[in-house]
């Protein structure tokens, strides 16, 4: 299935909270609503024409006005492909999918380790990468850098 | 050497002694088994047959900072590695010398611009003694980095400093 029949199975499904991007370079992507990120992920997960069984990866991106989180999905059986979106305003939460895709545990983390963004019904959402006592969020365009951690300095 | 160093004035038997002294410092230094990034793979291979540091006597890598007295600080190290490499280099016995290998240990090297993460430069930590360039340096360059910390050591002596 390539990208519009999906985005047309799940418009059939879910109606308006659906949009279909397309991009003329690089891949399309489908937005979708916050609210309704979960059903449709386990539609997507669960369907047999469609059985998004691996999230390949979880990313996020900070724009000057939202936070924007991607999903790459891929089909082990039928060998197709899914760029996912969903954004929120800057502290938002966004629904954790890692009851779907395990995977999506440590991206999730990940994510709100490098950008801190908040993920709800997470199981254990704690900084994976940088030190528990890390202050602030390094990806984050408005991010400090810190003059010192633990005693050594950070800039020459 | 605490006991004798910074004793005695500067007479033919203590540059005598310096000598032997020296010698025996330069010719079997004790590296800590430290290995932080890329350029710990060329420190490695520069212990192995190919290139065989034990030429110049520094081959008995000690996985213990109280049995070695030089650090060869290969890599990019992070900022929650800092206090470690700290604690690591305080935990080395008197007389102890340190080698900044690569551009990450030297300044930070590829990261000095807009990584969030990475010290810029070992020496913001530990004093250094000798700096080795090269993302990563070959084997070679670290043979020729130790050499000049041989010819360091040589110059070193315990008669009293003038202040
Ligand atoms: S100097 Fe280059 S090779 Fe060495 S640790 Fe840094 S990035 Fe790696």
């Amino acid at each position: 299935m390539n990208i519009q029949e999906i985005a047309d199975k799940l418009k059939g499904r879910f109606g308006d909270s659906v949009e279909f991007v397309p991009v003329a370079t690089g891949d399309s992507f489908i937005m979708v609503k916050r609210e309704s990120l979960i059903p449709e992920a386990r539609f997507l997960h669960e369907t047999p024409e469609l059985y998004f069984d691996s999230l390949m990866c979880l990313t996020g991106v900070d724009y000057p006005d939202n936070f924007t989180v991607v999903y790459h999905l891929f089909s082990t059986r039928h060998l197709h492909k899914l760029v996912l979106k969903v954004s929120g305003a800057k502290d938002s939460l966004v629904q954790s999918v890692s009851g779907i895709w395990p995977t999506a545990n440590w991206f999730e983390r990940e994510t709100y380790d490098l950008l801190g963004v908040k993920f709800d019904n997470h199981p254990n959402l704690t900084r994976i990468l940088l030190p528990d006592d890390w202050t602030g969020h390094p990806l984050r365009k408005d991010y400090q850098y810190p003059k010192t951690y633990q005693g050594c300095p950070c800039e020459i | 050497m605490g006991l004798i160093e910074n004793r005695f004035d500067k007479n033919i038997i203590v540059t005598s002694a310096d000598y032997f002294i020296n010698w025996g410092r330069a010719n079997s230094l004790w590296p800590v088994t430290f290995g932080l990034a890329c350029c710990a793979i060329e420190m490695m291979a520069t212990g192995m047959s190919r290139y065989d540091i034990a030429r110049f006597g520094a081959e008995a890598f000690r996985p213990s900072p109280r049995q070695a007295d030089l650090m060869i600080v290969s890599g990019t190290i992070t900022l929650k590695m800092a206090s470690r490499l700290k604690l690591i280099y305080e935990q080395m016995p008197e007389t102890k010398y340190v080698m900044a290998m690569g551009a990450c240990a030297c300044s930070g090297g590829p990261f000095v611009k807009h990584s969030y993460s990475v010290l810029k430069g070992a020496d913001l930590v530990i004093p250094v003694d000798v700096y080795i360039p090269g993302c990563p340096p070959r084997p070679e360059a670290l043979l020729d980095g130790l050499m000049k910390l041989q010819a360091l050591i040589k110059e070193r002596t315990i008669a009293k400093q003038s202040v």
